[in-house]
């Protein structure tokens, strides 16, 4: 007599999938997904964008933080059904062609980085910032930056970064009116 | 982490969603779902049904009505109020906590009637309707009904609203004087549980109290309403002896439990200074606009 005997996988509480249609990245994707998808997980697994990553999964970390209709959210704290009809952008969304979008030549050439695992959130984050404000103070990028963790750069050179890419998005001849100048003119 | 499967529905109207609500046994209210959605990851809650309130129009809005009280819509975002440029002007308490909640990216989608909803002993909002003396309209099948939030708040994790209730409104009521006031949270990064948080509401006639609300957070197993302390203010000037001794019966209704984020007297000393402080600055803006 056998001690095990395999029944049939019982799922129950059948639920029917539903259909999403998101803009990703500025292109119209679809998907039908069962509702507790999250939507990090439909952008990793489903999209195969695998730029946005999942540290925490505890709405803690930033790590998987994507634009949801401009405005940062944590992908693995929505669900995918309620990305219906929105737009979303993720790190992949930044560089144009081959032309690197200024926030990621700026954390580039101020060495933003060590093992790159916050980055795309911390870019997402930067960019919603940046959006919002072309001319922040370093307090001001600290504290846009502050649900995003890093475990490696202390933060200094991120900082720095988005300090650069705000210089840099604002041109050569936007760069009258800082704090700095004023002062200088004074 | 995956969530237990449910039913996914996103009604348009009200009305529809409180229909969905009385048709199932197990269904819960989705709104920003930033403390709802990890819960469900942590399988500490399943619900059956998931009722997602996002499609539906106008409720995230927020303003002074009609009445002369101030109203917060379900889908008020923390980050809508964080930004608002005309929130100050009425509600310097709201305003000053707004940039405190959870963390910027939480805030983009996390509601303030949500958290209010949620009934965790370290929400903040809970605290600055406590302090504010606001309530909760809820609206169900039968109608409508204004719930008081000592009220509404029956214990952890836990409100009266029926299952087939939806909380549609902040209501902070109208003044009887000058609003001032603020919040201040201690916490060891940005987005943790707060350490020690204090809310402070005011109403002024010139430099005198003449209503007052004080709210604690993560002092206790509850949003603590520190009563005493805050009628100590009223019918007084803040002067030191009066901030002293209301921040002294503050921090001695504070019940805080000694954890990795401090010992409970430590606590007690936060909330004491917390609460000294709110009201040193306040009892000096008013010299600053005049």
């Amino acid at each position: 007599m056998s001690l095990f005997e395999e029944v049939p996988v019982s799922i129950g509480n059948d639920v029917p999938r539903r259909r999403v249609e998101i803009s990703l990245n500025g292109e119209r994707r679809a998907a039908e997904v069962e509702p507790r998808l999250l939507l990090a997980h439909l952008i990793r697994n489903g999209f195969r964008l695998t730029g946005t990553h999942t540290g925490c999964d505890t709405t803690n970390c930033g790590a998987c933080t994507v634009l949801f209709d401009g405005a940062p959210v944590k992908s693995c704290t929505m669900f995918a059904v309620q990305a219906d009809g929105h737009e979303v952008t993720t790190v992949e969304g930044l560089a144009q062609s081959e032309q690197l979008h200024p926030i990621q030549e700026g954390f580039k050439d101020e060495h933003g980085l060590q093992c790159g695992f916050c980055t795309p959130g911390m870019m997402l984050s930067a960019k919603a910032l940046l959006d919002e404000n072309p001319n922040p103070t370093e307090d001001e990028v600290r504290w846009a930056l502050s649900g995003n963790l890093c475990r490696c750069t202390g933060y200094q050179n991120i900082v720095k970064a988005v300090l650069w890419a705000a210089d840099k998005m604002r041109g050569p001849d936007a760069d009258t009116g800082t704090a700095a100048d004023e002062t200088g003119a004074g | 982490m995956y969530p237990s499967r449910f039913q996914y529905e996103a009604p348009t109207s009200l009305s529809e969603a409180i229909a969905l609500l009385s048709a199932h046994d197990d269904a819960k209210v989705l709104a920003g779902g930033q403390s709802l959605i990890p819960m469900m990851k942590l399988r500490f809650a399943a619900p059956a049904v998931i009722v997602d309130i996002n499609n539906i129009p106008k409720l995230d809005q927020h303003g002074v009505h009609a009445d002369g009280s101030y109203r917060i819509g379900a889908l008020v975002r923390h980050a809508a109020l964080e930004k608002s440029t005309t929130l100050g002007e009425h509600q310097p308490l709201l305003a000053s906590a707004a940039p405190l909640v959870a963390d910027p990216i939480v805030r983009t989608r996390g509601t303030f009637v949500g958290s209010v909803c949620h009934a965790d002993p370290q929400g903040d909002w809970a605290s600055c309707m406590v302090a504010l003396d606001g309530s909760i309209l809820a609206q169900g099948p039968n109608g409508r009904r204004t719930i008081g939030v000592d009220e509404f708040v029956a214990g952890p994790f836990q409100t009266v609203l029926a299952p087939n209730e939806i909380a549609i409104q902040a209501i902070i009521p109208k003044p009887v004087g000058t609003r001032a006031g603020g919040y201040l949270k201690l916490e060891r990064r940005v987005g943790d549980f707060a350490t020690a948080g204090a809310a402070v509401g005011l109403q002024m006639d010139g430099d005198t109290v003449v209503q007052a609300g004080i709210g604690l957070t993560g002092v206790g197993a509850r949003t603590i309403n520190a009563s005493e302390a805050a009628a100590a203010l009223v019918g007084n000037r803040l002067d030191p002896d009066v901030i002293g001794t209301a921040a002294g019966l503050a921090a001695g209704v504070a019940q805080p439990r000694s954890d990795h984020r401090g010992s409970a007297d430590y606590k007690r000393h936060v909330i004491e200074t917390f609460v000294s402080r709110i009201l040193t600055d306040a009892a000096r803006t008013p010299e600053k606009v005049a």
